[in-house]
């Protein structure tokens, strides 16, 4: 199973829940990795109407051609797979452009994927409540560091290095949905070169 | 009293009457000077001196809200009501010195959307006419669905498709117009917020209507001022001030609590706020709740009442006033 169950903690830290199919007048599911189980999931519980207001775009990181047939089977009315969010982004927003009040957006996957994919929808105009999200796969976290601004992807231990500016990071749970990131913060700003050993936090 | 807003001493400036229901009041600030600003949506809780009674109604406010030389209201009289709206209309004339509320917001725009779709009913176009101001004045996107019972009674239709030519759109129910609302809705961008103001039937169907086509809650935004119902007279003992108030026939509960000289808050009158909320101490007998804003498990429980527009039948009610 790559479900997770996350600690409590502060309330800046996103939590997730499972994917539901919702009435609406189209349905956009942007997912990466092990996400396309959530979808496959909720794919038992509709009818094939259902797919035909779809719209699923994937990235199917290191999952490779696992799960990316069985997606394309469901025969959703758009499908799109694509390398990387970067890749996938101008996508996401023309998608987002593109569709009328009443649309269901489904994501889940990494919290990098949510988190980029949720920014782009709450800036289209959808409150971030209405956002179905459901976390799948690895824990690794997007990090900005809050020195340089330098944003560090898949993130698993703790300290970690910037890969920006090298310094070595404490990982924080504080959150923004603005930079869909997590804060990372100098570990030995208070006794220079006093860093302790990286733990492996995160799969 | 204490138990409100602030309150400003007003002058009529202007008594004029829009249609055969409906009359329009133009306050002023009593001695000169500006009115506190307002946002589109709000509305001042007007005090009515009507011999031993004290009436206070709510009321949207109209004007421009960045206009603060006067407050403008619109009041559609109710012959069947408890006497709040035809005391408006057939004793506050021009000159007289009246108390109003602070204004106070219950349904203002929500200025993360990227357009606003007003749906309007009757006399609820009120509120939709400051929102109108204010989005004039900031650029914002938005288009009116108003819905009136004849043109004669179409309170402003002729004036707002004037003022903002293209973005309204008058429904006459005489002549069997009705708003497309599922076409409307379905054709919306994203990011649009929808308003409305009307009667309770008409609330309901765009909330069901919205939430079956998949809009989120927090898109779809409602105004509606109950009128406190009637009912027979009850007693309650107010267990702070250590008094036994009787709440006649046609007086609220709320209102009983007042004459009494017991301090309880209130903003709307109307059981859309939430600020006279009591608590319950002890009770037997059963709660006739009317408000909008406890929950049906709250209603359920006995442990609340709003005393604004809430009423109660049985042997005894103890509440924590």
């Amino acid at each position: 199973m790559s479900k997770t169950e996350f600690p409590p903690s502060i309330k800046s830290r996103p939590v997730y829940g499972e994917l539901e199919a919702r009435p609406g007048g189209g349905h956009l599911m942007i997912a990466d990795a092990e996400g396309a189980e959530a979808i496959l999931d909720l794919a038992k519980t509709v009818d094939k109407d259902f797919w035909a207001k779809a719209h699923i775009i994937y990235i199917p990181k290191k999952t490779g051609t696992k799960y990316s047939s069985q997606l394309e089977a469901l025969g959703a009315g758009q499908y799109y797979c694509g390398p990387s969010y970067e890749a996938a982004q101008s996508r996401i927003r023309r998608a987002l452009q593109d569709c009328h009040m009443g649309t269901q957006v489904y994501l889940t996957g990494t919290e990098s994927l949510m988190g980029q994919a949720m920014y782009e929808a709450t800036s289209a105009g959808i409150p971030h409540t209405a956002i179905q999200t459901e976390h799948r796969g690895s824990t690794a976290r997007r990090m900005q560091c809050v020195h340089c601004k330098g944003i560090t992807e898949d993130v698993t231990t703790d300290p970690f290095e910037c890969s920006h500016c090298g310094l070595s990071l404490f990982v924080r749970d504080h959150y923004s949905r603005r930079i869909a990131a997590f804060q990372g913060v100098r570990v030995d700003a208070e006794d220079p070169g006093n860093i302790p050993e990286k733990v492996e936090l995160f799969k | 009293m204490s138990a409100g807003t602030a309150k400003l001493n007003v002058t009529v400036a202007e008594v004029k009457p829009i249609n055969d229901l409906v009359t329009r009041f133009k306050f002023v600030r009593t001695g000169g000077g500006g009115l506190p600003t307002f946002s589109g949506g709000a509305h001042t809780v007007v005090e009515m001196q009507d011999g031993d009674i004290t009436r206070l109604n709510a009321y949207s406010l109209m004007s421009n809200p960045a206009d603060r030389g006067a407050y403008t209201i619109s009041v559609r009289r109710d012959d069947q009501g408890r006497g709040g709206s035809k005391f408006m209309h057939s004793k506050v004339k021009e000159g007289m010195e009246m108390v109003i509320s602070n204004p106070v917001n219950l349904f203002s725009l929500d200025l993360r959307a990227k357009k606003h779709l007003m749906l309007a009913g009757g006399i609820g176009i009120t509120p939709f006419m400051a929102q109108m101001h204010q989005l004039a004045m900031m650029g914002g996107r938005f288009e009116l669905h108003y819905s009136v019972r004849t043109a004669s009674l179409g309170t402003y239709a002729k004036e707002l498709t004037e003022r903002y030519p293209g973005k309204v759109h008058v429904y006459h129910d005489d002549q069997k117009e009705a708003i497309d609302l599922p076409a409307l809705l379905a054709n919306q961008p994203l990011g649009t917020h929808v308003y409305v103001c009307g009667p309770k039937g008409m609330i309901n169907w765009v909330h069901g209507t919205a939430s079956e086509m998949g809009w989120p809650r927090e898109a779809v935004h409602s105004e509606e001022f109950l009128a406190p119902a009637s009912g027979k007279p009850f007693e309650v003992k107010c267990a702070v001030s250590n008094k036994v108030v009787q709440v006649g026939e046609h007086q609220s509960l709320l209102e009983a609590l007042e004459a009494a000289g017991i301090d309880a808050p209130y903003l709307c009158r109307g059981g859309a706020c939430g600020q006279c909320e009591t608590n319950v101490i002890g009770y037997d007998g059963k709660f006739l709740h009317h408000d909008h804003w406890l929950t049906d498990e709250q209603k359920a429980g006995g442990k609340h009442i709003m005393p604004c527009v809430s009423r109660f039948e049985g042997k005894t009610l103890v509440l924590d006033r």
